[in-house]
């Protein structure tokens, strides 16, 4: 079994470095034969990168991450991590992968530190090696001042922490978070978001994310997959799906009254010149180096640019344009998402 | 970075710390811990002492008539004193195969606490499953039948702690032993609650690992749970029941237990029964430890 392990790229003989380490194909999830929360979805994710999975709740976004992690049964498709069929070899999968789950699974009547120590036996890691692994991490987490005190004492944030230090005592390549951020305050995101960087940053790990917080697919995510009723719509970096768009909004205002659409409408990267009230609203691609571009010229044939105001496109741009519905909305129609959620929890009982 | 090399390649890695998660739970909140003791305890005193139907036999329940005592002579009432006095040994004997019926109900406490502290081994179950443990464990390469192995584990190692406390509560109460008891016989009642607890909890998992809500497998527990100890020898002698009864108390692998337990600590020890005993108690957790994790795997890795 560890001579598989130590040598997956040997094995599967297809894994690059750089290459696919999470590849989906028509992965599929019907519960109790009409109930389809994952709908052939086809991805992959590359080696090092934050890969997000973003949609509203009830989108099929755990569902997705649940077969990945092995604890789910595909209905139909394939999906392989690091090379390992997740159905065929689904134990070499969960020896290389780190889960930190939705919900608070540490249990409350034991120690931070017991906690570590308890996911480390679920691994098979010798107590030795555990126990040295156990105060790096939670060094990592900063958490060390609170390791002896009962998780029951934690506030959401540490639990957060400690979830995260669990999911990576067993040192994975790949680690998969679903929702980190899920209903933890504003200074508490910012916190696990540069956890998560870091993660990847200093130890080349791949993470693979679930959320349905539009800013947060937006700061972390390398490539975000957009997914609504259990299909993917998009996939892309975040940057990408919003140029995709048709590009920012420039609007400005000059203090002479000659017409200057002709001039603006050479510059590189605009799309579209419109005067109206007096102040010019550009469509441009890239605004951020477009805006200087357009005062420069300007400038040239003699303009002063007395306003000017940028306006990007948000993820939430991206969501409306291809859902045809605000992401916003999806979340509001609370009765809707009860209701699946409902038939969702009888299905998998 | 995966390091796995000195990582135990055992499949049974993880039972220990799993099963000791679930213990520590009890033996580290004094409270739970306490009450575990306690409860066999009220249960002895209220139906083994306050309900003493040895008493019901005794010579004073046998006072006769005035007019009738009138008719005897002094020497006449004492040997009719003697006879019933004597009856109620033999009443008892004859009913209970022991004239003590504090000993014979105390044994029964031990299937009664077997059967419920396994009962409830389910129920943690369902938190692990609602509070996402379940699921965490699951995405770890432990195996599946070693999560479940777990539970039965510890709900076995619990009852099995508190019938040794039952054991000594009742030599301390006044517990007759047999006339061919040795202290090895304890490690006999010890293996046979082992077997009736894995297979009872196996069985309880069984019927808990689907349930997402409390409510079901409480629900399940309260129906069976005292129909089954009154339809055992736990307490009262199947011999006397209706034959309805009796029908059921033979098939209930509790009375099997009791009567194994009572052949090794109370009764003048019969090895042929208890044979008999000990195999169908064995046959019984084999099976349904068998059913309890195939179940349970199937339905673990849907």
């Amino acid at each position: 079994m560890s001579k598989e392990i130590e040598g997956p790229v040997e094995k599967s003989g297809e894994i690059n470095v750089s290459e696919e380490i999470i590849k989906a194909e028509g992965l599929t999830k019907v519960f109790n034969k009409h109930l389809t929360a994952v709908d052939h979805v086809d991805f992959s994710v590359t080696n090092g990168e934050i890969f997000g999975f973003l949609g509203p709740n009830g989108a099929g976004k755990t569902t997705t991450i649940n077969m990945l992690i092995t604890i789910l049964k595909p209905t139909a498709g394939t999906a392989s991590v690091f090379g390992y069929d997740i159905t065929k070899h689904a134990s070499e999968v969960r020896n290389v992968i780190g889960v930190v789950p939705q919900e608070y699974t540490a249990d409350e009547d034991l120690t931070g530190v017991e906690n570590i120590i308890l996911c480390a036996d679920l691994y098979g890691i010798p107590r030795k090696v555990s126990r040295e692994r156990a105060v790096e991490l939670l060094e990592l987490v900063e958490m060390t001042t609170f390791k002896d005190k009962k998780v029951a004492t934690y506030s959401g944030g540490m639990r957060r922490r400690l979830e995260l230090a669990c999911g990576l005592i067993n040192r994975p390549r790949i680690l998969f978070l679903d929702e980190p951020t899920l209903g933890l305050d504003v200074q508490t995101r910012t916190a696990t978001w540069n956890y998560i960087r870091k993660l990847k940053k200093e130890y080349g790990m791949t993470l693979f994310m679930t959320t349905h917080y539009l800013e947060e697919a937006d700061a972390l995510c390398d490539r975000v997959a957009i997914i609504d009723h259990g299909k993917i719509v998009v996939v892309g970096p975040p940057e990408d799906l919003k140029h995709s768009l048709g590009g920012d909004l420039i609007t400005l205002s000059i203090r002479e009254d000659d017409d200057v659409s002709e001039v603006v409408q050479k510059i590189e990267h605009v799309k579209d010149v419109k005067k109206e009230n007096g102040s010019y609203r550009i469509k441009a691609e890239y605004g951020e180096i477009t805006a200087p571009l357009i005062i420069e010229a300007l400038r040239k044939k003699g303009h002063t640019v007395t306003k000017l105001s940028l306006t990007e496109p948000t993820l939430n741009e991206v969501y409306l344009e291809y859902t045809g519905k605000s992401m916003r909305d999806a979340e509001e129609s609370r009765e809707a998402f009860a209701a699946q959620r409902m038939t969702m929890r009888r299905a998998r009982q | 970075m995966s390091e796995t090399n000195g990582n135990s390649k055992s499949k049974l890695h993880g039972l220990w710390a799993l099963t000791n998660r679930d213990l520590k739970k009890w033996y580290k909140a004094p409270v739970i811990f306490l009450l575990s003791i306690i409860q066999p305890i009220l249960w002895m005193g209220l139906l083994g002492k306050a309900m003493n139907i040895g008493a019901i036999f005794s010579g004073s329940s046998f006072a006769l008539p005035p007019q009738l005592a009138t008719q005897f002579t002094p020497e006449q009432l004492q040997q009719l004193g003697a006879y019933f006095a004597g009856l109620q040994s033999n009443i008892m004997t004859g009913a209970f195969s022991t004239a003590d019926y504090f000993s014979f109900m105390s044994v029964g406490m031990i299937a009664f606490t077997a059967l419920f502290t396994t009962m409830f081994s389910g129920m943690s179950v369902v938190w692990d499953r609602r509070l996402g443990f379940l699921n965490k464990a699951l995405s770890t390469p432990v195996s599946r039948a070693v999560i479940v192995f777990s539970k039965v584990l510890s709900a076995t190692l619990r009852s099995m702690f508190q019938a040794g406390i039952i054991i000594v509560i009742a030599v301390a109460f006044g517990l007759q032993f047999g006339p061919n008891f040795t202290p090895l016989n304890i490690l006999g009642v010890f293996a046979i609650l082992f077997l009736i607890c894995v297979g009872l909890s196996s069985i309880f998992i069984a019927i808990t690992i689907r349930s997402t809500r409390i409510e079901t497998p409480m629900a399940v527990v309260n129906l069976i749970n005292l129909p089954l100890m009154f339809a055992s020898n736990a307490f009262f002698p199947t011999k006397l029941m209706p034959d309805w009864l009796q029908t059921i108390a033979k098939v209930n692998p509790l009375t099997y237990t009791t009567d194994a337990v009572r052949q090794l600590l109370i009764f003048d020890t019969d090895w042929a029964v208890l044979v008999v005993d000990f195999a169908y108690v064995g046959v019984f957790a084999v099976i349904a430890a068998s059913i309890g994790i195939v179940l349970s795997w199937r339905f673990l890795s849907k």
